[in-house]
């Protein structure tokens, strides 16, 4: 009785593959990965996201992942979605990994890209894998347009942008973060410092490199202690003289073309800066 | 020891206090002159390096001064009353529950809504964990009870200050545990120290009438209550002296751990083991300990947020071990 189902199961699971040419039960469980297959998939070919893809306060595509299945990212509950191939990034739990493994479930993991070209790779990796590489390659075409379009700053003298979010964080060039400042057309003041991909910069050290824009990072619900700084009187002073604009930080997190949306808003800064340099 | 001497070593004390307050304040990431740095610091000069000079690092000195005076004194009050020198506010467990009422006041909202409910929750916090160590410890405090009593309270204290920030809907919460464990003084401003301030002179101003007491206790409680001293009064300005010292300065600093463990150590000896005169020693010595380490962590390493209490535990807890492999000597 047993073997005759296992026998059956594995018919489907053969099957599968020759009916159509990409994978028909798709399940991502990572935020990034939620957001590429999104814009990638075919209707109906993503049966689940992870749960964060529906938080609008770190999805940059919650409204369009309103009505697929959510999950938590828990191997048993992967499972029992019985997927064809299940994206994965690279901070996924290894545990979560090797178990989906050992379950003989399709793992494909993309790795967190922090640059056009990874975010251009990931794009046509993500078309690939669910078998639709000419949408990915018509994404990636629209997302070149678009970069080009926006790409319109000086190569020398440009203006300097500060990031500080909570904890006096600042992203420098070798973080996504970072490369929105560097694609908006603004020196970063965390290179000056040699963060590389971000480090604490004190208010004092923020304060006397005289930037010429400030980037906070947004509020979030509830009280922290980390989010103090954002209301020290130091910063505060500066800020009535320098302009400063607030991230929408879904757009910061996930290397995918809503990267856009950031390197745009802060292009608009810089357009509005008194002196455009 | 003798008079004069004792007023040559507070004075020698004072001085550097002075001196490494002096250094705090001239000590900083941008590299400012010190003929700038004190032109700006008393409104000359550029207007952002004023700002600096004025608004971030004034205040930093200013509570590493009072966090530590705070700290040096209450851990001199706890080891005199106590008659135990392991007795200090970070072993027994006075500043993790501080930073569990400041955490609570903090993550309520209630601290933004009213400034002022940091240090007193910090406070009722600290309060808590006195008068409960009291009651488990026991009116000797023999040295085991009080250790156990003390990493009980910790670990509540510390489990229950994660669970608040875990429960938070801010994603930075959670990274606040390091914050509360380790304490730092980088990034406040005036505002901390004018809510912190009231609070710890509170404390100071029920503890140095304690001094004398002390000093009869020493000959044991039976000894000093037949010299006149009132116990309860005594157990009573104790516990809260400390508790608001305590709490005052965990609310702005976090736990920062050893400080009222080895500053007491030190000069004990140098002032002759009288409690009386520990009390404003171990202050100034606190003080010195805590302004010489914020000057460190802004050395070692000046983009990396450098935590207080990882060098104040690199001092300290070589002594805690000096201290146990001692005392195990004397107890049966």
């Amino acid at each position: 009785m047993v073997g005759r189902w296992l026998a059956v199961l594995a018919a489907i699971g053969i099957a599968m593959p020759a009916l159509a040419e990409g994978p028909e039960r798709v399940v991502s469980i990572n935020l990034c990965t939620d957001q590429l297959a999104m814009m990638i998939a075919a209707p109906g070919q993503l049966v689940s996201v992870s749960r964060h893809a529906l938080d609008p306060s770190m999805s940059a595509m919650a409204d369009e992942a309103r009505g697929l299945s959510a999950n938590s990212g828990t191997a048993e509950e992967i499972f029992l979605l019985r997927p064809d191939l299940v994206l994965a990034g690279s901070f996924t739990n290894p545990i979560t990994l090797a178990m989906l493994e050992r379950l003989g479930v399709p793992v494909e993991v993309f790795p967190a890209e922090e640059t056009v070209e990874g975010i251009r790779d990931n794009m046509r990796r993500m078309g690939k894998a669910l078998g639709r590489e000419a949408e990915a390659g018509a994404a990636i075409t629209a997302f070149d347009a678009e970069l080009a379009r926006l790409d319109d700053a000086p190569a020398t003298a440009r203006p300097r942008a500060a990031l500080y979010a909570a904890n006096g964080y600042s992203s420098g060039s070798q973080s996504l973060a970072g490369q929105i400042v560097a694609l908006a057309g603004f020196d970063n003041i965390a290179d000056e410092m040699g963060f590389g991909a971000g480090g604490h910069l004190s208010l004092e050290s923020l304060l006397l490199s005289h930037p010429d824009l400030l980037v906070e990072g947004r509020r979030y619900p509830g009280h922290s202690r980390a989010e103090e700084p954002l209301d020290h009187p130091a910063l505060r002073a500066l800020t009535r003289s320098v302009p400063s604009v607030r991230t929408n930080d879904p757009d910061w997190v996930c290397g995918t073309p809503r990267i856009l949306r950031a390197v745009s808003q802060l292009r608009d800064a810089r357009l509005a800066l008194p002196e455009a340099k | 020891m003798t008079r004069p001497r004792y007023c040559l070593l507070l004075a020698g004390l004072g001085l550097l206090v002075g001196l490494l307050f002096l250094a705090s304040l001239l000590t900083g990431p941008a590299g400012i002159g010190i003929g700038r740095s004190l032109a700006a610091l008393f409104g000359g000069g550029d207007e952002v390096l004023g700002l600096v000079m004025r608004e971030i690092r004034l205040p930093r000195a200013i509570l590493g001064l009072a966090v530590g005076a705070a700290l040096g004194v209450s851990g001199a009050a706890l080891q005199g009353f106590l008659r135990n020198p392991l007795a200090e506010p970070g072993l027994i467990g006075t500043s993790a529950s501080a930073a569990l009422g400041a955490v609570i006041a903090i993550h309520t909202g209630l601290a933004a809504a009213f400034p002022l409910a940091l240090p007193f929750a910090a406070l009722a916090g600290a309060l808590a964990s006195v008068a409960l160590l009291l009651v488990l410890a026991g009116p000797r405090a023999m040295t085991l009870s009080l250790i156990l009593a003390g990493i009980a309270i910790s670990a509540l204290a510390g489990a229950a200050t994660s669970l608040v920030l875990n429960l938070s809907p801010n994603p930075f919460a959670a990274n606040e545990i390091v914050f509360w464990m380790m304490g730092s003084l980088a990034d406040r401003s005036m505002l901390h120290v004018w809510i912190a301030l009231p609070v710890m002179a509170l404390g100071l101003a029920m503890l140095l009438p304690t001094a004398g007491s002390l000093d009869a206790l020493t000959l044991g409680e039976d000894a000093g209550a037949s010299m006149g001293v009132d116990l309860g009064r005594l157990r009573l300005l104790l516990v809260g002296g400390t508790a608001a010292l305590v709490g005052g300065a965990t609310a702005v600093a976090g736990s920062i751990g050893f400080v009222g463990l080895v500053a007491p150590h030190v000069l004990r000896r140098a002032v002759g083991s009288r409690p009386s005169r520990l009390l404003p020693a171990s202050a100034l010595g606190g003080a010195a300990m805590v302004l010489g380490a914020d000057i460190a962590v802004r050395l070692i390493m000046p983009d990396r947020d450098l935590k207080l209490g990882v060098l104040t535990a690199l001092v300290g807890a070589p002594f805690f071990l000096h201290l146990i492999v001692k005392t195990r000597g004397d107890t049966p």
